[in-house]
């Protein structure tokens, strides 16, 4: 399938970039017409997945981090966050619920909300040479304005 | 992100507004165990009727303040979370944990 539009975004692990990301989302999200609720949840499971990329993936250095969204041709909203860091040895023990590397200042929720607000979530990681994570989000079909 | 105080009878009230995110969580949880100390409070509510994001970063910061609180031998809770905020709340179990008012 062709993507029908689609953005690339390149950052350094700066945590101030955050927010970036999270808001260059919902404004990319913003042509599809979703509910406040979807835009919330969109810049939610952006935050996440790239928080983790900033604390896990790159805890003593700055690196790359790329964030690309596309619109699938049934209007399914898919977002990838791709880093060149340290890995994760077990993904499916990372992605369960309160288990966390980060001490006291993580919760260890990152994934399970990424998954909770978003429809499909796909972890791709190999230990020294970085993780993908890919989500995807069906936005509610609302009638087109005239 | 800011943080708003009231104290009174023994009870602090911290007012979050803005983003809660893992960029502003580190010097937030900063100036709330700073806040705490000075305080000592009885009990600590957390209003988040101001607050216009939060991701995982928040929950921890929540629990964080749950085990001062703990230690203190003090109560805390959550009050009028709203949007995606609760929408957070809601997904993460928190309540299990700390409890949540929604009085509006």
């Amino acid at each position: 399938m062709n993507a029908q539009n689609y953005i690339k975004l390149d950052f350094p692990s700066q945590s101030c970039n955050e927010a970036f990301a999270r808001t260059a989302a919902a404004a990319f999200a913003a042509q599809l017409d979703p509910t406040l609720e979807e835009i919330g949840d969109i810049k939610t499971a952006v935050s996440e997945a790239v928080t983790n990329c900033i604390v896990h993936a790159y805890p003593k250095e700055i690196g790359r981090i790329s964030m690309r969204l596309r619109i699938l041709p049934d209007g399914q909203l898919e977002i990838s966050v791709r880093d060149w860091g340290c890995g994760i040895e077990n993904v499916e023990q990372a992605m369960k619920p309160l288990f966390t590397t980060g001490g006291e200042e993580r919760g260890g929720m990152g994934f399970t909300i990424m998954d909770s607000f978003m429809d499909r979530l796909r972890v791709r990681s190999a230990p020294g040479k970085g993780t993908t994570v890919v989500m995807v989000r069906a936005l509610r079909q609302r009638r087109k304005r005239i | 992100m800011n943080i708003h105080t009231a104290f009174s009878a023994g009870r602090l009230t911290l007012y979050l507004s803005g983003e809660l995110d893992h960029h502003e969580a580190r010097s937030a949880a900063g100036l709330i165990d700073q806040l705490l100390d000075e305080y000592l409070p009885r009990d600590c509510a957390v209003d988040m009727s101001g607050l216009n994001f939060m991701d995982s970063s928040g929950i921890a910061v929540i629990i964080r303040i749950s085990r001062r609180l703990k230690d203190m031998g003090g109560r805390v809770w959550i009050e009028n979370p709203a949007g995606q905020p609760r929408r957070v709340l809601d997904a993460s179990g928190i309540d299990r944990l700390v409890p949540v008012a929604i009085s509006r």
